[in-house]
């Protein structure tokens, strides 16, 4: 999901800069304020530990491999503010060091993994978790957050591809969204898992500073989630808009209909303006909720099979 | 053996382009890659002069150049795939080949300034920016740390190769993250420990 450069334009990479600048900055302000001194130079090691853990290859379908991106596993340890500098620090590196992943293109990058990916899948995280108390709660939420993540992040992917003209929105939707909703599944297996295995060793280290209760924590993450939408906003909504004369209304309010005649968005539109579309739109849309929905319930047979029985306290608190 | 895989292992070799000061060859970088990505298809001439001037520094800089097709052999799938994706739906406007030299020429422009410049200088001039401390602070431990972590997590892989024969789905998942969490806890363990050595040498 690394976006060298190049395949995205200047206006698309400018867009993405900014809002992972605000998002990168509200981040290290919030950690600064709030990360005690003793583990600064954990965000630092657990930018390392990703690196290294992104050479730990799974086995995906088709004798193909995928790696871990990790950012909700991260979100869930340390943090959502703290992941997203320990993201952001791992994107620059490989940035820099390795060219994995281009220099104007950092800002999507950081914006698809770091915002979105872990940010956004932590505020899901926290939600499921809500609705799920003890320890299978949080592996269930875990593996369905990391599989939304990493799907969320390609989607928002092939909108900013899309948005800079380099693949068309359909083609480039169903090939991203294909691809990462089977990787997504090998995400959330095994940051469910490796969660499960530190915890094992050291359940001190899960229960420090994101631990269910913990206060201030959806404000924390009010913001980034608020950043997140308005970025799909921009990359997403435009394209996925199930009506077809969606773009226009939204291209006539933010009064940049003029730029119409220039083919930025509607390079496609001989082929999919059909009268079908509208069908096509909702059955698609109907196709990604029932998948959002067995993922769910995969999720939950997962932390059924992997957390023997719930805690005494777990269950009390359930009304 | 670290260093082959992840790379970047020409850092330290002396050329005229290694003695450059590191702030011109970062700023030159960064004109080159914002130059190409703003660029039409039609303005050849900048692509033209962008590229001679990378074949200029990449033989001044010594690297290898089987190195340098190495790396950029690692572009092609993405190439390949958006070339395959518009042969199925048109994109508005570019084509494949448009965005192949771009993403080339910017891949060159940032392999030749990484082989060439000490990543302690990169940051150097990253504090001269303004680039927040902490942000800093949190990616020179992590270039410090890197190596050491990688090398940990191949050991670890090995050893889990050469004791665990089974061919269970289940029981490779389980292996698997294990790994991952024990390279998690090794990490904050380092942490804590580095926090200590910190204090002591009297760290605010």
């Amino acid at each position: 999901m690394h976006i060298p450069d190049g395949f995205i334009d200047g206006k698309t990479a400018a867009t993405t800069v900014v809002l992972s600048a605000v998002g990168v900055g509200l981040a290290l302000r919030q950690v600064r304020r709030r990360l005690p001194p003793r583990r600064v130079p954990l965000l630092g090691l657990a930018a390392a530990f990703l690196f290294a853990a992104q050479m730990v290859n799974f086995p995906v379908a088709g004798g193909t491999s995928g790696h871990l991106v990790g950012g909700v596993l991260v979100a869930a340890l340390l943090g959502p503010s703290a992941a997203i500098v320990v993201l952001t620090t791992v994107l620059i590196v490989q940035c820099f060091l390795f060219a994995d992943g281009g220099v104007l293109a950092l800002g999507a990058n950081i914006f698809n993994m770091a915002i979105l990916g872990a940010a956004g899948g932590y505020g899901i995280y926290r939600l499921v978790c809500a609705g799920l108390p003890g320890m299978r709660g949080r592996v269930a939420a875990i593996a369905f957050s990391a599989w939304c993540s990493t799907v969320l992040g390609s989607i928002s992917c092939a909108g900013q591809l899309a948005w800079s003209g380099t693949v068309a929105w359909p083609a480039g939707f169903t090939a991203m969204a294909t691809v990462h909703i089977l990787i997504g599944i090998g995400e959330g297996l095994i940051s469910a898992l490796a969660f499960l295995a530190i915890q094992r060793m050291r359940p001190d280290l899960v229960n420090e500073s994101s631990g269910p209760g913990q206060p201030g924590v959806w404000g924390e993450f009010a913001r980034y989630g608020l950043l997140a939408a308005l970025g799909v906003a921009v990359f997403v909504v435009p394209f996925a808009c199930p009506w077809p004369d969606g773009l226009e209304s939204v291209a006539a309010k933010l009064g940049f209909e003029h730029k119409a005649t220039e083919p930025v968005l509607a390079a496609p539109a001989s082929g999919y303006r059909v009268p079908g579309v509208h069908w096509a739109a909702g059955a698609t849309a109907m196709a990604g909720a029932a998948g959002v929905v067995v993922v769910f319930v995969l999720a939950l047979v997962l932390a059924r099979s992997l957390v023997p029985e719930p805690e005494a306290h777990g269950r009390s608190n359930k009304p | 053996m670290i260093d082959h895989w992840v790379g970047h292992h020409h850092s330290r070799l002396e050329s005229p382009m290694f003695r450059l000061p590191a702030a011109l060859k970062l700023g030159a970088a960064l004109v080159i890659i914002v130059g190409t990505v703003v660029a039409r298809p039609w303005w050849v001439g900048w692509f033209v002069g962008a590229a001679l001037l990378l074949a200029v520094t990449v033989v001044l800089s010594r690297i290898p150049p089987l190195f340098l097709l190495k790396r950029l052999a690692w572009l092609s799938p993405l190439v390949l795939s958006v070339a395959l994706v518009n042969a199925v739906q048109p994109a508005a406007r570019g084509s494949w080949v448009v965005v192949a030299v771009k993403s080339t020429i910017c891949l060159l422009t940032v392999t030749v300034v990484a082989n060439t410049t000490p990543f302690s200088k990169i940051l150097r001039v990253l504090r001269r920016i303004r680039v927040p401390d902490l942000l800093i602070t949190t990616i020179a431990l992590m270039h410090r740390y890197l190596f050491v972590l990688a090398e940990e997590a191949e050991r670890m892989r090995r050893a889990r190769a050469s004791r665990t024969f089974t061919r269970r789905r289940r029981a490779r998942w389980q292996t698997l993250s294990t790994v991952v969490g024990q390279l998690f806890v090794r990490a904050s363990e380092r942490a804590e420990r580095i926090y200590d050595a910190m204090c002591a040498r009297g760290w605010k």
